[in-house]
């Protein structure tokens, strides 16, 4: 059986070198004014790698257009086509200029310009069909796990997600980070109670300093807020403490050191293991919501430049992921066998003592790069491409400002 | 009576996680433990806590191999290990949650 680091495809050439596992064409709408004429134009493309994205707000807002950017950068991302109405704030021809600048194909129109909703459709769905057609000549090379950089979050957990689901995660993890890859987790705010811990696996001073910083500021956060990030369902399932939930969470992050935390459309430096922060900065704190559903956890985790997420559920979810394909994983047997057609791995025969820890982690690679060749994972055969771009604050690097609970 | 189980994650920990709801009787032990079976004394409802030794007053409960809260009074090897039992060091308010339903006793509904 041919051993994880000799898995290999076929993947798509960026113009500054980078490699992606899909070729998509973004249509981009800049208000909410425009999202029918761009969700229009993806529709009747009948392309599955055509894909909407969008900012709903007429003000705009630095970190909405950052995420924005993020995604047109994404080497995923082959062609952007950026749909304005004409008087909001959001820039369609700033955002095609950024494509432009990648090397990328580009085109921005203004519907108030072009003429209304039927013609804006048209001379859209014109330069998409002529663009899919040059998209077939994007270069290709041979591409392995160590290319790749995977992003993990967990949503609807019950107990077997702390007991395979994220398990199955973090040992996978171990083993990207061993070949080289690049592994992202997040979800600073459920790791209340592990400051120790997470400090401790930092790679260097400054890893370890720029952990407890965010650590503090998400404590903080939760305190301001009097809510951490466990509910009655929780634990009503079993858990009894946030510490409980935390670690249960936080093993998906495997073993291997920090090297860091990078903040939302930021991608990381080097490869490795790196925690991303999307808990808002003490500027406006109250500006933006943490966690206000899964799929913002999965934009911020592409908008780092993730390829693949997985997404660990024990009750099960259905979404998935615009730009980057979704990989969803349950430890629950019964949530598995009911949601096959929306479930992509089953990860609880460790729980039954079928399998080991090690052949489950390498089983979940295989499908990893089998995901990466170019078959669908199962939200994407069905047609899931959501996304969430919110109104937030956050700076662009760990920035040390004064906490609003320090010394008081 | 089918088999019952838990799993134990770390040889460590000093609870387990209910695989099925648990009956008073032998629990077959899954994971890293060091012994194959536990005898359950109470109820346990499925991925709920089961202790696998005796625990005092304010002894830390451990899963994981870490600290997920300490205990507030005596627990029984073999007994359902939940809020009635343990508070979390960090989140107060958590502590006077519904032990079965989870539901919260501190917001008036009047």
């Amino acid at each position: 059986m041919i051993k994880p680091e000799e898995l290999s495809w076929q993947g798509y050439v960026r113009p500054d070198g980078r490699l992606g596992i899909r070729n998509r064409l973004l249509v981009i709408y800049t208000v909410k004014c425009s999202e029918f004429v761009a969700d229009a134009i993806v529709r009747r493309s009948g392309h599955p790698d055509v894909e909407l994205i969008g900012f709903d707000g007429c003000t705009d807002n630095q970190y909405a257009v950052d995420l924005l950017i993020s995604m047109i950068r994404h080497p995923n991302v082959g062609a952007v086509l950026a749909v304005g109405l004409g008087c909001e704030y959001v820039q369609p021809q700033w955002l095609a200029e950024i494509a432009r600048k990648e090397g990328k194909p580009s085109h921005w129109m203004f519907i108030q310009e072009v003429g209304g909703t039927r013609k804006a459709i048209t001379q859209g769905l014109a330069w998409v069909d002529e663009m899919l057609k040059e998209l077939e000549h994007t270069p290709r090379r041979e591409m392995f796990l160590k290319d790749l950089v995977i992003g993990a979050e967990c949503g609807g957990s019950d107990f077997t997600s702390g007991l395979a689901g994220n398990v199955v995660v973090g040992n996978f993890y171990d083993l990207l980070v061993d070949l080289g890859g690049t592994a992202i987790f997040e979800e600073i705010v459920e790791a209340v109670g592990l400051d120790q811990l997470l400090i401790s696996r930092g790679a260097d001073e400054q890893a370890k300093k720029e952990i407890r910083y965010t650590y503090d500021k998400a404590l903080d956060y939760c305190r301001d807020v009097r809510q951490y990030s466990v509910s009655p369902g929780n634990f009503a399932g079993g858990l009894s403490t946030i510490e409980e939930k935390s670690m249960g969470a936080v093993i998906k992050s495997g073993s291997r050191p920090i090297q860091g935390v990078i903040k939302v459309s930021c991608p990381p430096p080097g490869s490795g293991l790196w925690l991303l922060d999307s808990t808002p900065d003490p500027y406006w704190m109250q500006f933006g919501i943490t966690n206000p559903n899964d799929n913002e956890g999965l934009m911020d985790l592409i908008s780092a430049g993730a390829h693949i997420v997985f997404l660990v559920t024990g009750r099960g979810n259905v979404v998935g992921s615009a730009v980057s394909p979704c990989i969803k994983i349950t430890g629950n047997r019964d949530t598995f066998v009911r949601m096959e057609e929306d479930m992509d791995f089953d990860a609880s025969p460790v729980l039954r003592g079928e399998c080991t820890q090690k052949e489950q982690a390498v089983e979940l690679a295989r499908m990893v790069a089998d995901v990466a060749s170019g078959t669908p994972s199962k939200s994407e055969a069905l047609g899931h491409r959501e996304y969430f771009v919110p109104y937030k604050y956050q700076e662009k690097t760990v920035a040390y400002t004064k906490r609003p609970c320090e010394g008081s | 009576m089918t088999e019952q189980s838990a799993f134990q994650i770390r040889l460590e920990d000093n609870v387990a996680t209910a695989l099925q709801a648990l009956d008073p009787g032998e629990v077959r032990l899954l994971g890293d433990s060091s012994t194959p079976s536990v005898e359950a004394v109470t109820q346990v409802p499925l991925g709920h806590k089961i202790a696998l030794r005796d625990i005092a007053p304010g002894e830390p409960i451990l899963k994981y191999g870490v600290v997920i809260g300490r205990s507030t009074s005596e627990i029984r090897k073999g007994s359902w290990v939940h809020l009635h039992v343990m508070e979390s060091i960090y989140d107060e308010r958590s502590s006077h949650l519904d032990a079965v339903t989870g539901a919260p006793r501190d917001t008036k509904y009047e």
